[in-house]
């Protein structure tokens, strides 16, 4: 494994202490498998959450959190090609929060790639996205992998016809433990688009997919929970190499479906419980997931940071960068099928309380 | 002993005699009562309690990652031992910037009983992080 300084020669010794990051180049990961691509990076920022109050007045909290990846991502070194924005990037799908998410995120250097997350959609069915953000899916290729970007949060026309005002049925759909809510979806239409799109590509192309819901179940109650997932996941079973990055449910989160393995990025707005913490209803938490710890939740940035991943294997390594905890790096291991997390992996290693009471 | 303290406490035996005797109705009524406040709770938890529209549901859904149980325990933030009532006013003053409540407001108690019946059926484990 080499490491090496992720900030170099930036002339910022007083900026780079208070930003504690390195990446690291996993070497050995690629076990028999040669890369058959050109390497690269790409950084992923999620669920920003921002929240308008009134006039110019914005929820302070979640704007520092989208400022501080901006900045990082600005400080990268090697800059990464592009970088994706997971959705939820409003609260409640205001144009007034939708336009401050687009000027904080205009200072960003490298291009961004655009997944819609569900307090973007349910206040006008996604009308202004398209308008003036991007396409809700869409498919692109770069440098010999394929990247397909689903719009997952689509759920029944029941649900959506039943209520009186968008604000309400936004509100509704914004409210994570909702006993009213109704499940993610990606729909027929879209499936049958991405049979089309995948048609096109060899089974040893790396597919990367692109969603804001998990593509599997996890837990209904808080909608970590994509209805649909196992049609998504029957197409995807012919390629060699599948990954699928998603938001939604602001943690450190992974899992490995047969041959698809599965990432959760981080938030930069706040962390949510592992649906574990809630007693009351059964979960399907991946057992392979080393919870992230929240050495000190009282602070307003422990528990969110953002991912760097790289494509060095063909596989995705996800760094995430924990910016009040140490920061983790899970990368898929070729003997054993499924990532695992380089440090925490075995139980004896981990930190304590890294479980939840 | 003078006759007067015997009347007295013949007077008092007379009544604890049917105390444990609860009622359905009894039961039902506490039952209810709780449920009220809890269900008061509940919408409170729900809704934007301090300045910057952020509720307490946001980073607690279904009262999860509050661990009542657990307290009194030391808050690092606090720097003390404290209550979960005390836990949920520093919530309200920093995450919502909002203003704390009483301790013993039934806006507090209500938050407090909504938060106790989402951990329902978890052993206390006082002082636990």
């Amino acid at each position: 494994m080499k490491r090496r300084n992720f900030i170099k020669g930036m002339g910022l010794a007083g900026l780079s202490a208070t930003l504690p990051f390195s990446l690291v180049e996993v070497a050995w990961g690629m076990g028999s498998k040669p890369p058959e691509h050109e390497p690269f990076t790409f950084a992923y920022i999620s669920d920003s959450h921002l929240t308008h109050i009134k006039g110019t007045q914005f929820t302070r909290n979640f704007d520092q959190g989208l400022r501080k990846a901006v900045m990082e991502v600005n400080l990268m070194d090697p800059k990464p090609d592009f970088v994706i924005y997971g959705g939820d990037l409003a609260q409640l799908g205001k144009r007034e929060e939708l336009d401050h998410g687009l000027e904080l995120l205009s200072a960003l250097r490298p291009p961004l790639k655009w997944v819609i997350g569900e307090h973007d959609f349910y206040l006008d069915m996604g009308e202004y996205w398209q308008d003036k953000i991007s396409p809700l899916h869409y498919s692109f290729d770069h440098k010999g992998v394929h990247f397909v970007v689903l719009n997952s949060i689509l759920t029944y026309e029941d649900w959506i016809a039943q209520w009186p005002t968008p604000m309400e049925r936004m509100l509704n759909m914004a409210r994570l433990d909702n006993p009213k809510g109704s499940p993610f979806m990606v729909g027929d239409e879209q499936l049958r688009w991405l049979a089309e799109d995948l048609a096109k590509y060899d089974a040893n192309v790396p597919v990367v997919v692109l969603s804001h819901s998990p593509l599997y179940k996890i837990f209904k109650p808080w909608n970590f929970w994509t209805d649909d997932a196992e049609k998504v996941q029957k197409q995807l079973q012919r390629f060699h190499r599948v990954t699928v990055l998603h938001g939604h449910v602001h943690q450190v989160l992974y899992n490995q479906i047969g041959n698809i393995t599965f990432y959760a990025v981080m938030a930069t707005a706040w962390p949510w419980p592992y649906p574990v913490s809630y007693v009351q209803k059964p979960n399907r938490v991946p057992k392979l997931t080393v919870f992230m710890n929240r050495a000190d939740p009282f602070h307003q940035r422990d528990g969110t940071g953002w991912d760097i991943l790289d494509l060095d294997s063909g596989a995705v390594t996800n760094h995430y960068q924990l910016w009040l905890n140490e920061n983790r790096t899970v990368a898929f291991d070729f003997k054993l099928k499924h990532p695992v997390d380089l440090k925490y992996q075995d139980p004896d290693k981990r930190i304590p309380p890294q479980f939840h009471y | 002993m003078k006759p007067g303290i015997w009347l007295l406490l013949a007077g008092l035996a007379a009544t604890p005699a049917y105390s444990d005797e609860f009622t359905e109705e009894d039961l039902k009524r506490w039952q209810a009562e709780y449920m009220k406040v809890m269900q008061k709770g509940e919408k409170l938890f729900h809704s934007t309690l301090g300045t910057n529209q952020v509720s307490c549901d946001q980073c607690h859904p279904n009262g999860a990652n509050t661990h009542p149980e657990t307290y009194p325990k030391f808050q690092k933030q606090l720097g003390k031992v404290a209550t979960l009532r005390e836990m949920i006013n520093w919530c309200l003053q920093n995450p919502l910037e909002g203003k704390p409540l009483p301790l013993d407001s039934d806006e507090m108690i209500a938050l407090e009983a909504y938060i106790v019946w989402e951990r329902r059926g978890v052993p206390l484990a006082p002082g636990k992080h």
